[in-house]
Protein backbone atom coordinates (compact mmCIF):
# COMPACT_ATOMS: atom_id res chain seq x y z
CA UNK A 1 0.00 0.00 0.00
CA UNK A 2 0.83 3.36 -0.59
CA UNK A 3 0.44 4.16 3.83
CA UNK A 4 3.30 2.73 5.22
CA UNK A 5 1.51 2.32 8.40
CA UNK A 6 -0.84 0.07 7.23
CA UNK A 7 2.15 -3.32 7.19
CA UNK A 8 1.55 -2.54 11.05
CA UNK A 9 -2.24 -3.80 10.29
CA UNK A 10 -0.97 -7.23 9.37
CA UNK A 11 -3.17 -9.61 12.12
CA UNK A 12 -1.04 -12.89 12.36
CA UNK A 13 -2.55 -16.15 12.91
CA UNK A 14 -5.46 -15.71 10.52
CA UNK A 15 -6.60 -16.78 7.59
CA UNK A 16 -4.71 -15.83 4.56
CA UNK A 17 -5.57 -12.53 2.85
CA UNK A 18 -6.24 -10.87 5.89
CA UNK A 19 -4.08 -7.32 6.08
CA UNK A 20 -4.13 -3.92 5.27
CA UNK A 21 -7.07 -1.22 4.49
CA UNK A 22 -8.79 -3.24 1.29
CA UNK A 23 -11.91 -4.96 1.92
CA UNK A 24 -11.71 -8.47 1.34
CA UNK A 25 -14.42 -10.97 1.36
CA UNK A 26 -14.05 -14.75 1.46
CA UNK A 27 -15.14 -14.94 -2.15
CA UNK A 28 -12.69 -17.44 -4.03
CA UNK A 29 -11.62 -16.16 -7.19
CA UNK A 30 -9.03 -18.18 -8.51
CA UNK A 31 -8.65 -21.59 -6.69
CA UNK A 32 -5.80 -23.50 -8.43
CA UNK A 33 -5.42 -26.99 -7.07
CA UNK A 34 -2.71 -30.22 -7.77
CA UNK A 35 -1.71 -28.22 -11.49
CA UNK A 36 0.95 -30.24 -12.88
CA UNK A 37 2.39 -28.64 -16.64
CA UNK A 38 6.09 -29.82 -17.90
CA UNK A 39 7.64 -29.38 -21.88
CA UNK A 40 8.91 -32.39 -22.37
CA UNK A 41 11.26 -33.75 -20.08
CA UNK A 42 11.28 -30.12 -18.16
CA UNK A 43 9.28 -30.27 -15.18
CA UNK A 44 7.74 -26.68 -14.51
CA UNK A 45 5.04 -26.75 -12.59
CA UNK A 46 4.28 -29.37 -9.80
CA UNK A 47 1.44 -29.97 -7.97
CA UNK A 48 0.60 -26.25 -7.92
CA UNK A 49 -1.55 -25.00 -5.27
CA UNK A 50 -2.86 -21.42 -4.65
CA UNK A 51 -6.30 -19.59 -3.90
CA UNK A 52 -6.87 -15.91 -4.35
CA UNK A 53 -9.73 -13.93 -2.83
CA UNK A 54 -12.07 -11.17 -4.30
CA UNK A 55 -10.04 -8.19 -3.28
CA UNK A 56 -6.42 -9.62 -3.10
CA UNK A 57 -3.03 -8.81 -4.09
CA UNK A 58 -0.60 -11.96 -4.38
CA UNK A 59 2.67 -11.15 -5.24
CA UNK A 60 4.05 -14.47 -6.93
CA UNK A 61 7.81 -14.38 -6.57
CA UNK A 62 10.35 -17.58 -8.05
CA UNK A 63 14.01 -17.08 -9.28
CA UNK A 64 14.28 -16.96 -13.43
CA UNK A 65 12.72 -19.53 -15.37
CA UNK A 66 10.90 -21.30 -12.64
CA UNK A 67 7.39 -21.18 -14.30
CA UNK A 68 6.09 -17.79 -13.05
CA UNK A 69 4.60 -16.94 -16.38
CA UNK A 70 3.75 -20.38 -17.51
CA UNK A 71 1.70 -20.23 -14.20
CA UNK A 72 -0.43 -17.08 -15.43
CA UNK A 73 -0.91 -18.53 -19.00
CA UNK A 74 -2.19 -21.79 -17.54
CA UNK A 75 -5.09 -19.75 -15.42
CA UNK A 76 -6.06 -17.27 -18.65
CA UNK A 77 -5.77 -20.60 -20.64
CA UNK A 78 -2.96 -20.20 -23.06
CA UNK A 79 -1.32 -22.94 -21.52
CA UNK A 80 -3.02 -26.17 -21.10
CA UNK A 81 -1.86 -27.79 -17.95
CA UNK A 82 -1.72 -31.35 -17.65
CA UNK A 83 -3.07 -32.10 -14.75
CA UNK A 84 -4.96 -30.18 -12.01
CA UNK A 85 -7.71 -27.76 -11.59
CA UNK A 86 -7.75 -23.75 -12.28
CA UNK A 87 -10.81 -23.07 -11.10
CA UNK A 88 -11.46 -18.94 -11.96
CA UNK A 89 -14.86 -17.59 -10.79
CA UNK A 90 -15.89 -21.65 -10.19
CA UNK A 91 -15.35 -22.52 -13.61
CA UNK A 92 -12.69 -24.86 -14.56
CA UNK A 93 -10.25 -23.35 -17.48
CA UNK A 94 -9.05 -26.02 -18.74
CA UNK A 95 -12.24 -27.81 -19.63
CA UNK A 96 -13.87 -24.66 -20.96
CA UNK A 97 -14.51 -24.36 -24.90
CA UNK A 98 -13.91 -21.73 -27.02
CA UNK A 99 -17.07 -19.15 -25.70
CA UNK A 100 -16.89 -19.85 -22.22
CA UNK A 101 -13.16 -19.27 -22.52
CA UNK A 102 -13.83 -15.89 -24.27
CA UNK A 103 -16.65 -15.24 -21.55
CA UNK A 104 -14.24 -15.26 -19.07
CA UNK A 105 -11.27 -13.83 -20.69
CA UNK A 106 -13.07 -10.64 -21.26
CA UNK A 107 -13.38 -10.15 -17.03
CA UNK A 108 -9.48 -10.67 -16.43
CA UNK A 109 -6.75 -8.67 -17.41
CA UNK A 110 -3.65 -9.96 -18.52
CA UNK A 111 -0.41 -8.24 -19.00
CA UNK A 112 2.11 -9.83 -21.15
CA UNK A 113 5.72 -9.39 -19.32
CA UNK A 114 7.07 -8.52 -23.19
CA UNK A 115 4.02 -6.05 -23.49
CA UNK A 116 2.42 -7.60 -26.37
CA UNK A 117 1.56 -4.14 -28.14
CA UNK A 118 0.26 -4.94 -31.64
CA UNK A 119 3.14 -3.22 -33.32
CA UNK A 120 1.18 -2.32 -36.68
CA UNK A 121 -1.75 -0.63 -34.67
CA UNK A 122 -1.37 2.87 -32.85
CA UNK A 123 -1.68 3.00 -29.80
CA UNK A 124 -5.45 3.89 -29.73
CA UNK A 125 -6.16 1.12 -31.95
CA UNK A 126 -4.16 -1.04 -29.78
CA UNK A 127 -6.08 -0.20 -26.88
CA UNK A 128 -9.12 -0.55 -28.73
CA UNK A 129 -8.90 -3.59 -29.87
CA UNK A 130 -10.20 -5.64 -26.66
CA UNK A 131 -13.01 -3.38 -26.31
CA UNK A 132 -14.21 -4.13 -29.58
CA UNK A 133 -13.80 -8.11 -29.54
CA UNK A 134 -14.99 -8.96 -26.35
CA UNK A 135 -18.61 -7.97 -27.95
CA UNK A 136 -19.19 -5.70 -25.70
CA UNK A 137 -22.12 -3.11 -26.57
CA UNK A 138 -20.27 0.37 -26.36
CA UNK A 139 -20.27 3.11 -28.91
CA UNK A 140 -17.94 5.46 -30.58
CA UNK A 141 -17.66 7.99 -28.13
CA UNK A 142 -17.88 5.26 -25.27
CA UNK A 143 -15.17 3.84 -26.78
CA UNK A 144 -13.11 6.98 -27.03
CA UNK A 145 -13.75 8.25 -23.49
CA UNK A 146 -12.54 4.56 -22.22
CA UNK A 147 -9.18 5.09 -24.33
CA UNK A 148 -8.47 8.24 -22.95
CA UNK A 149 -9.21 7.32 -19.35
CA UNK A 150 -6.96 4.44 -19.55
CA UNK A 151 -4.09 5.98 -20.88
CA UNK A 152 -4.64 8.93 -18.03
CA UNK A 153 -4.06 6.60 -15.68
CA UNK A 154 -0.86 5.81 -17.30
CA UNK A 155 0.06 9.31 -17.94
CA UNK A 156 0.41 8.79 -21.45
CA UNK A 157 -2.64 10.83 -22.95
CA UNK A 158 -0.76 12.25 -25.42
CA UNK A 159 1.08 9.15 -27.46
CA UNK A 160 -2.32 8.26 -28.38
CA UNK A 161 -1.86 8.65 -32.16
CA UNK A 162 1.78 7.24 -31.98
CA UNK A 163 2.87 4.19 -32.91
CA UNK A 164 4.38 1.57 -30.50
CA UNK A 165 8.12 1.77 -31.92
CA UNK A 166 7.80 5.53 -30.99
CA UNK A 167 7.62 4.87 -27.68
CA UNK A 168 10.44 3.99 -24.89
CA UNK A 169 10.48 0.77 -23.28
CA UNK A 170 8.68 2.28 -20.29
CA UNK A 171 5.82 3.44 -21.88
CA UNK A 172 5.33 0.15 -23.99
CA UNK A 173 4.91 -0.76 -20.63
CA UNK A 174 2.52 1.71 -19.39
CA UNK A 175 0.27 1.49 -22.78
CA UNK A 176 0.49 -2.32 -21.80
CA UNK A 177 -0.88 -1.67 -18.44
CA UNK A 178 -3.80 0.43 -19.84
CA UNK A 179 -4.71 -1.73 -22.40
CA UNK A 180 -5.03 -4.12 -19.94
CA UNK A 181 -7.17 -2.45 -17.64
CA UNK A 182 -9.18 -0.56 -19.91
CA UNK A 183 -12.29 -3.67 -19.36
CA UNK A 184 -11.97 -2.89 -15.57
CA UNK A 185 -11.26 -6.68 -15.23
CA UNK A 186 -12.34 -8.61 -12.19
CA UNK A 187 -8.89 -10.20 -12.42
CA UNK A 188 -5.88 -9.10 -13.53
CA UNK A 189 -2.49 -10.94 -14.06
CA UNK A 190 0.55 -8.63 -14.12
CA UNK A 191 3.86 -10.20 -15.58
CA UNK A 192 6.25 -8.36 -14.50
CA UNK A 193 4.21 -4.87 -14.07
CA UNK A 194 7.35 -2.84 -13.43
CA UNK A 195 10.61 -4.78 -14.76
CA UNK A 196 12.53 -1.91 -17.04
CA UNK A 197 11.28 0.93 -15.48
CA UNK A 198 13.01 3.81 -13.48
CA UNK A 199 12.22 3.64 -10.09
CA UNK A 200 9.86 6.58 -10.12
CA UNK A 201 8.08 5.55 -12.88
CA UNK A 202 7.86 1.82 -11.21
CA UNK A 203 6.45 3.41 -7.70
CA UNK A 204 3.69 5.13 -10.35
CA UNK A 205 2.41 1.88 -11.67
CA UNK A 206 2.61 0.18 -8.02
CA UNK A 207 0.57 2.71 -6.92
CA UNK A 208 -1.81 2.43 -9.48
CA UNK A 209 -1.87 -1.55 -9.27
CA UNK A 210 -2.65 -0.49 -5.55
CA UNK A 211 -5.87 2.31 -6.39
CA UNK A 212 -6.86 -0.37 -8.95
CA UNK A 213 -7.28 -2.55 -6.72
CA UNK A 214 -9.17 -0.43 -4.11
CA UNK A 215 -11.16 1.23 -6.31
CA UNK A 216 -12.68 -1.52 -8.07
CA UNK A 217 -11.63 -4.23 -5.36
CA UNK A 218 -10.40 -6.37 -8.03
CA UNK A 219 -7.72 -9.66 -7.40
CA UNK A 220 -4.95 -9.60 -8.82
CA UNK A 221 -1.45 -11.96 -9.10
CA UNK A 222 1.27 -10.32 -9.62
CA UNK A 223 4.39 -11.55 -10.64
CA UNK A 224 7.42 -9.20 -9.28
CA UNK A 225 11.31 -9.13 -8.63
CA UNK A 226 11.07 -5.29 -7.27
CA UNK A 227 10.94 -5.82 -3.78
CA UNK A 228 9.24 -2.22 -3.41
CA UNK A 229 6.47 -3.55 -5.51
CA UNK A 230 6.42 -6.47 -3.35
CA UNK A 231 6.17 -4.80 -0.41
CA UNK A 232 4.14 -2.05 -1.58
CA UNK A 233 1.05 -3.63 -3.36
CA UNK A 234 0.84 -7.51 -1.51
CA UNK A 235 -1.33 -8.57 0.81
CA UNK A 236 0.27 -12.28 0.28
CA UNK A 237 3.78 -13.09 -1.23
CA UNK A 238 3.60 -16.87 -2.47
CA UNK A 239 6.80 -18.40 -3.37
CA UNK A 240 7.24 -20.63 -6.09
CA UNK A 241 10.23 -23.27 -5.78
CA UNK A 242 10.53 -26.16 -7.90
CA UNK A 243 7.17 -26.29 -9.11
CA UNK A 244 5.62 -25.64 -6.18
CA UNK A 245 4.10 -22.80 -4.05
CA UNK A 246 6.51 -23.20 -1.51
CA UNK A 247 5.68 -20.78 0.98
CA UNK A 248 2.11 -17.97 1.36
CA UNK A 249 2.64 -15.56 3.63
CA UNK A 250 2.54 -11.65 4.23
CA UNK A 251 5.72 -10.03 3.10
CA UNK A 252 6.72 -9.00 6.88
CA UNK A 253 6.60 -12.38 8.00
CA UNK A 254 8.47 -13.97 4.69
CA UNK A 255 10.76 -11.24 5.24
CA UNK A 256 11.71 -12.24 8.95
CA UNK A 257 12.10 -15.60 7.76
CA UNK A 258 15.16 -18.00 8.42
CA UNK A 259 13.97 -20.32 5.51
CA UNK A 260 16.87 -20.66 3.40
CA UNK A 261 15.31 -20.79 0.69
CA UNK A 262 13.07 -18.30 0.86
CA UNK A 263 15.06 -16.31 2.82
CA UNK A 264 17.50 -15.07 -0.65
CA UNK A 265 14.49 -13.65 -2.02
CA UNK A 266 14.37 -10.98 0.53
CA UNK A 267 18.21 -10.01 0.36
CA UNK A 268 18.86 -7.32 -1.85
CA UNK B 1 22.00 -40.95 -40.88
CA UNK B 2 22.01 -37.41 -42.74
CA UNK B 3 19.85 -38.10 -45.37
CA UNK B 4 17.57 -40.07 -42.53
CA UNK B 5 16.88 -36.87 -40.40
CA UNK B 6 16.49 -34.83 -43.42
CA UNK B 7 13.95 -37.36 -44.89
CA UNK B 8 12.17 -37.80 -41.15
CA UNK B 9 12.07 -33.63 -40.93
CA UNK B 10 10.81 -33.17 -44.67
CA UNK B 11 8.13 -35.74 -43.99
CA UNK B 12 7.44 -34.14 -40.54
CA UNK B 13 6.91 -30.74 -42.31
CA UNK B 14 5.02 -31.98 -44.49
CA UNK B 15 2.61 -33.26 -42.07
CA UNK B 16 2.77 -30.60 -40.44
CA UNK B 17 1.73 -28.20 -43.45
CA UNK B 18 -1.05 -30.67 -43.94
CA UNK B 19 -2.37 -30.53 -40.49
CA UNK B 20 -2.24 -26.78 -40.97
CA UNK B 21 -3.72 -26.94 -44.08
CA UNK B 22 -6.62 -28.72 -42.42
CA UNK B 23 -7.57 -26.35 -39.69
CA UNK B 24 -7.71 -23.65 -42.14
CA UNK B 25 -9.92 -25.84 -44.66
CA UNK B 26 -12.10 -26.45 -41.42
CA UNK B 27 -12.55 -22.83 -40.13
CA UNK B 28 -12.22 -20.44 -43.08
CA UNK B 29 -15.73 -20.75 -43.62
CA UNK B 30 -17.52 -20.53 -39.85
CA UNK B 31 -18.41 -17.49 -37.95
CA UNK B 32 -17.09 -15.60 -36.54
CA UNK B 33 -15.91 -14.08 -40.06
CA UNK B 34 -13.08 -11.66 -39.98
CA UNK B 35 -14.65 -9.34 -42.97
CA UNK B 36 -13.15 -5.76 -42.72
CA UNK B 37 -9.70 -7.41 -41.46
CA UNK B 38 -10.27 -9.32 -45.26
CA UNK B 39 -10.77 -6.43 -47.20
CA UNK B 40 -8.06 -4.74 -45.47
CA UNK B 41 -5.76 -7.61 -45.87
CA UNK B 42 -7.11 -7.64 -49.79
CA UNK B 43 -6.41 -3.82 -50.05
CA UNK B 44 -2.65 -4.46 -48.45
CA UNK B 45 -1.97 -7.66 -50.54
CA UNK B 46 -2.87 -6.28 -53.86
CA UNK B 47 -1.91 -2.59 -53.82
CA UNK B 48 1.83 -3.45 -52.41
CA UNK B 49 2.68 -5.79 -55.03
CA UNK B 50 0.87 -3.84 -57.99
CA UNK B 51 3.70 -1.92 -59.17
CA UNK B 52 6.50 -4.68 -58.84
CA UNK B 53 4.06 -7.43 -60.89
CA UNK B 54 3.44 -4.41 -63.38
CA UNK B 55 6.55 -3.99 -63.97
CA UNK B 56 7.99 -7.37 -64.36
CA UNK B 57 5.15 -8.37 -66.35
CA UNK B 58 5.82 -5.05 -68.82
CA UNK B 59 9.54 -6.08 -69.13
CA UNK B 60 8.67 -9.80 -69.95
CA UNK B 61 6.37 -8.91 -72.61
CA UNK B 62 8.69 -6.68 -74.22
CA UNK B 63 11.74 -8.80 -73.88
CA UNK B 64 9.96 -11.91 -75.33
CA UNK B 65 8.93 -10.17 -78.46
CA UNK B 66 11.98 -9.26 -79.14
CA UNK B 67 13.53 -12.07 -78.81
CA UNK B 68 11.02 -14.09 -80.50
CA UNK B 69 11.55 -11.45 -83.52
CA UNK B 70 14.84 -13.00 -85.00
CA UNK B 71 13.87 -16.51 -85.79
CA UNK B 72 10.07 -15.75 -86.38
CA UNK B 73 11.73 -13.71 -89.09
CA UNK B 74 13.82 -16.05 -90.01
CA UNK B 75 10.85 -18.44 -90.47
CA UNK B 76 8.70 -15.62 -92.59
CA UNK B 77 6.11 -15.81 -89.99
CA UNK B 78 6.48 -12.54 -88.25
CA UNK B 79 2.86 -11.74 -88.64
CA UNK B 80 2.03 -14.32 -85.79
CA UNK B 81 4.42 -12.82 -83.30
CA UNK B 82 1.28 -11.21 -81.45
CA UNK B 83 -0.37 -14.80 -81.38
CA UNK B 84 2.86 -16.94 -80.12
CA UNK B 85 3.36 -14.66 -77.26
CA UNK B 86 -0.20 -13.84 -76.07
CA UNK B 87 -0.57 -17.75 -75.72
CA UNK B 88 2.69 -17.86 -73.90
CA UNK B 89 2.17 -15.31 -71.41
CA UNK B 90 -1.84 -16.53 -70.45
CA UNK B 91 -1.42 -19.84 -70.63
CA UNK B 92 2.23 -19.83 -68.75
CA UNK B 93 4.81 -16.93 -68.33
CA UNK B 94 2.24 -14.62 -66.75
CA UNK B 95 0.87 -16.88 -64.22
CA UNK B 96 3.82 -18.52 -63.23
CA UNK B 97 6.19 -15.29 -62.91
CA UNK B 98 3.46 -13.49 -61.29
CA UNK B 99 2.75 -15.99 -58.66
CA UNK B 100 6.83 -16.28 -58.22
CA UNK B 101 6.91 -12.46 -57.33
CA UNK B 102 3.98 -12.45 -55.49
CA UNK B 103 5.66 -15.26 -53.18
CA UNK B 104 8.65 -13.38 -53.14
CA UNK B 105 6.97 -10.02 -51.57
CA UNK B 106 3.87 -11.05 -50.26
CA UNK B 107 4.63 -14.57 -48.92
CA UNK B 108 8.04 -13.27 -47.30
CA UNK B 109 6.31 -10.18 -45.30
CA UNK B 110 3.62 -12.28 -44.19
CA UNK B 111 5.80 -14.81 -42.78
CA UNK B 112 7.71 -12.48 -41.25
CA UNK B 113 4.70 -10.28 -39.71
CA UNK B 114 3.18 -13.67 -38.36
CA UNK B 115 6.73 -14.39 -36.95
CA UNK B 116 7.24 -10.92 -35.11
CA UNK B 117 3.78 -11.58 -33.84
CA UNK B 118 4.49 -14.73 -32.19
CA UNK B 119 7.64 -14.35 -30.97
CA UNK B 120 6.92 -11.36 -29.37
CA UNK B 121 3.48 -12.97 -27.45
CA UNK B 122 0.79 -10.10 -30.03
CA UNK B 123 -0.79 -13.72 -31.05
CA UNK B 124 -1.00 -14.89 -27.40
CA UNK B 125 -2.63 -11.18 -26.85
CA UNK B 126 -5.22 -11.37 -29.16
CA UNK B 127 -6.38 -14.33 -28.40
CA UNK B 128 -6.69 -13.16 -24.70
CA UNK B 129 -8.32 -10.16 -25.99
CA UNK B 130 -11.50 -12.31 -27.32
CA UNK B 131 -10.06 -12.82 -30.81
CA UNK B 132 -9.18 -16.44 -32.53
CA UNK B 133 -5.94 -15.65 -33.94
CA UNK B 134 -6.12 -18.04 -36.61
CA UNK B 135 -8.95 -16.57 -38.11
CA UNK B 136 -8.31 -12.72 -37.41
CA UNK B 137 -4.59 -13.60 -39.27
CA UNK B 138 -4.67 -16.65 -41.09
CA UNK B 139 -7.61 -17.43 -42.68
CA UNK B 140 -8.19 -13.83 -43.58
CA UNK B 141 -5.02 -13.46 -45.45
CA UNK B 142 -5.38 -16.82 -46.97
CA UNK B 143 -8.53 -16.02 -48.19
CA UNK B 144 -7.12 -12.26 -49.92
CA UNK B 145 -3.39 -14.09 -51.45
CA UNK B 146 -6.19 -16.70 -52.92
CA UNK B 147 -8.37 -13.55 -54.00
CA UNK B 148 -6.03 -11.53 -55.32
CA UNK B 149 -3.18 -13.34 -57.14
CA UNK B 150 -5.83 -14.41 -60.01
CA UNK B 151 -6.48 -10.17 -60.24
CA UNK B 152 -2.89 -9.39 -60.65
CA UNK B 153 -2.25 -12.38 -63.07
CA UNK B 154 -4.93 -10.94 -64.89
CA UNK B 155 -3.31 -7.26 -64.53
CA UNK B 156 -0.03 -8.78 -65.35
CA UNK B 157 -1.35 -10.73 -68.32
CA UNK B 158 -2.63 -7.46 -69.83
CA UNK B 159 0.35 -5.33 -69.08
CA UNK B 160 2.87 -7.70 -70.79
CA UNK B 161 0.89 -7.78 -73.62
CA UNK B 162 0.74 -4.25 -73.82
CA UNK B 163 4.77 -4.29 -73.34
CA UNK B 164 4.41 -7.24 -76.39
CA UNK B 165 2.48 -4.08 -78.57
CA UNK B 166 4.94 -1.71 -78.19
CA UNK B 167 7.84 -4.56 -78.33
CA UNK B 168 6.20 -5.29 -82.14
CA UNK B 169 6.49 -1.68 -82.99
CA UNK B 170 9.74 -1.40 -82.74
CA UNK B 171 10.89 -2.75 -85.69
CA UNK B 172 7.71 -2.72 -87.66
CA UNK B 173 4.24 -1.91 -87.81
CA UNK B 174 0.74 -3.06 -86.22
CA UNK B 175 -1.85 -1.16 -85.59
CA UNK B 176 -3.50 -1.85 -81.53
CA UNK B 177 -6.75 -2.95 -83.20
CA UNK B 178 -4.53 -5.73 -85.16
CA UNK B 179 -2.10 -6.51 -82.56
CA UNK B 180 -5.56 -7.40 -80.01
CA UNK B 181 -6.88 -9.20 -82.95
CA UNK B 182 -3.90 -11.75 -83.95
CA UNK B 183 -3.40 -11.89 -80.24
CA UNK B 184 -7.51 -13.10 -79.71
CA UNK B 185 -8.02 -15.26 -82.73
CA UNK B 186 -5.59 -17.96 -81.97
CA UNK B 187 -6.34 -18.00 -77.82
CA UNK B 188 -9.56 -20.83 -76.99
CA UNK B 189 -11.21 -20.75 -74.06
CA UNK B 190 -8.99 -23.93 -72.87
CA UNK B 191 -5.83 -21.68 -73.39
CA UNK B 192 -7.50 -19.25 -70.71
CA UNK B 193 -9.41 -21.20 -67.95
CA UNK B 194 -7.02 -23.73 -66.94
CA UNK B 195 -4.10 -20.96 -66.14
CA UNK B 196 -7.01 -19.07 -64.60
CA UNK B 197 -7.76 -21.49 -62.38
CA UNK B 198 -4.02 -22.52 -61.38
CA UNK B 199 -3.53 -18.96 -59.94
CA UNK B 200 -6.09 -19.72 -57.15
CA UNK B 201 -4.08 -22.14 -55.94
CA UNK B 202 -0.90 -20.12 -56.08
CA UNK B 203 -2.50 -17.90 -54.52
CA UNK B 204 -3.37 -20.22 -51.85
CA UNK B 205 -0.11 -21.90 -51.38
CA UNK B 206 1.75 -18.57 -51.39
CA UNK B 207 -0.90 -17.49 -48.61
CA UNK B 208 -1.14 -20.70 -46.21
CA UNK B 209 2.60 -21.32 -46.33
CA UNK B 210 3.44 -18.09 -45.62
CA UNK B 211 1.26 -18.25 -42.59
CA UNK B 212 2.14 -21.57 -41.91
CA UNK B 213 5.98 -20.01 -41.34
CA UNK B 214 5.24 -17.09 -39.08
CA UNK B 215 2.40 -18.72 -36.93
CA UNK B 216 5.23 -21.66 -36.36
CA UNK B 217 8.18 -19.40 -36.10
CA UNK B 218 10.74 -20.70 -33.54
CA UNK B 219 11.51 -17.79 -30.43
CA UNK B 220 14.03 -14.85 -31.56
CA UNK B 221 14.68 -12.89 -34.08
CA UNK B 222 16.53 -15.36 -35.99
CA UNK B 223 13.14 -17.75 -36.12
CA UNK B 224 11.63 -14.70 -37.88
CA UNK B 225 14.01 -14.09 -40.78
CA UNK B 226 14.41 -18.16 -41.24
CA UNK B 227 9.89 -17.74 -41.33
CA UNK B 228 10.58 -15.39 -43.89
CA UNK B 229 12.96 -16.87 -45.72
CA UNK B 230 11.61 -20.40 -45.87
CA UNK B 231 8.00 -19.34 -47.11
CA UNK B 232 9.81 -18.10 -50.32
CA UNK B 233 11.16 -20.86 -50.60
CA UNK B 234 8.87 -23.29 -50.41
CA UNK B 235 6.14 -21.69 -52.06
CA UNK B 236 8.05 -21.40 -54.93
CA UNK B 237 8.95 -24.73 -55.22
CA UNK B 238 5.26 -25.65 -54.32
CA UNK B 239 4.01 -23.50 -57.16
CA UNK B 240 5.95 -25.11 -59.68
CA UNK B 241 5.02 -28.90 -58.49
CA UNK B 242 1.38 -27.36 -58.74
CA UNK B 243 1.97 -26.13 -62.06
CA UNK B 244 2.87 -29.34 -63.30
CA UNK B 245 0.58 -31.25 -61.31
CA UNK B 246 -2.21 -28.73 -62.86
CA UNK B 247 -1.26 -28.91 -66.59
CA UNK B 248 -1.54 -32.85 -66.18
CA UNK B 249 -4.47 -32.75 -64.99
CA UNK B 250 -6.21 -30.29 -67.56
CA UNK B 251 -4.33 -32.73 -70.02
CA UNK B 252 -6.30 -35.45 -68.94
CA UNK B 253 -9.61 -33.79 -69.01
CA UNK B 254 -9.17 -32.80 -72.39
CA UNK B 255 -8.56 -29.03 -71.73
CA UNK B 256 -4.81 -29.42 -73.01
N1 LIG C 1 6.22 -22.55 -24.83
C1 LIG C 1 7.20 -23.19 -24.15
N2 LIG C 1 7.76 -24.29 -24.67
C2 LIG C 1 8.73 -24.95 -24.01
N3 LIG C 1 9.20 -24.59 -22.82
C3 LIG C 1 8.70 -23.50 -22.24
C4 LIG C 1 7.66 -22.72 -22.89
N4 LIG C 1 7.35 -21.69 -22.08
C5 LIG C 1 8.14 -21.80 -21.00
N5 LIG C 1 8.95 -22.88 -21.08
C6 LIG C 1 9.91 -23.33 -20.06
O1 LIG C 1 9.27 -23.26 -18.82
C7 LIG C 1 10.15 -22.79 -17.83
C8 LIG C 1 9.50 -21.64 -17.10
O2 LIG C 1 9.35 -20.55 -17.97
P1 LIG C 1 8.68 -19.20 -17.49
O3 LIG C 1 8.62 -18.32 -18.68
O4 LIG C 1 7.43 -19.49 -16.79
O5 LIG C 1 9.74 -18.62 -16.47
P2 LIG C 1 9.56 -17.38 -15.51
O6 LIG C 1 9.45 -17.90 -14.13
O7 LIG C 1 8.47 -16.52 -15.99
O8 LIG C 1 10.97 -16.68 -15.68
P3 LIG C 1 11.31 -15.13 -15.87
O9 LIG C 1 11.35 -14.53 -14.52
O10 LIG C 1 12.66 -15.15 -16.48
O11 LIG C 1 10.28 -14.55 -16.75
C9 LIG C 1 11.45 -22.43 -18.53
O12 LIG C 1 12.37 -23.46 -18.25
C10 LIG C 1 11.10 -22.41 -19.97
O13 LIG C 1 12.18 -22.92 -20.71
MG1 LIG D 1 8.31 -14.81 -16.98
Amino acid sequence: MADPDSNDTVISGVAPGISRSAPQSKEEVIVISHLYKSFGSNRVLQDFNLTLYKGQNIVVLGKSGSGKSVLIKCIIGLLRPDAGEIFVFGKNVPELNHFALDELRARIGFLFQSNALYDSMTVRDNLEFPLRRHWIQVTQAQVNDMVMEALEDVGLAHTVDMMPVELSGGMRKRIALARTLILKPDIILYDEPTTGLDPITGKEIIDLIVEIQNKYNTASLIISHDMNCVRLASDLVAVLIEGKCYALDTYDRLKSSTDPNVKPFFEQ
Amino acid sequence: MATDTTLKKFLDETGRIAVFTGRFLNEWFRPRYEISEFFRQCYIIGYKSLPLIGLTGFIIGLVMTMQLRPSMVNYGVESQIPAIVGISIIREIGPIITALIFAGKIGSSIGAELGSMKVTEQIDAMEVSGTNPFKYLVVSRVLATTFMLPVLVLLSDCIALYGSYLGVNIKGITSWSLFWNKVFTNLIYADIFPAFIKTFFFGFIVGIIGCYKGYHSSKGTEGVGRSANSSVVVSSVLIFITDLLVVQVTDLIGYG
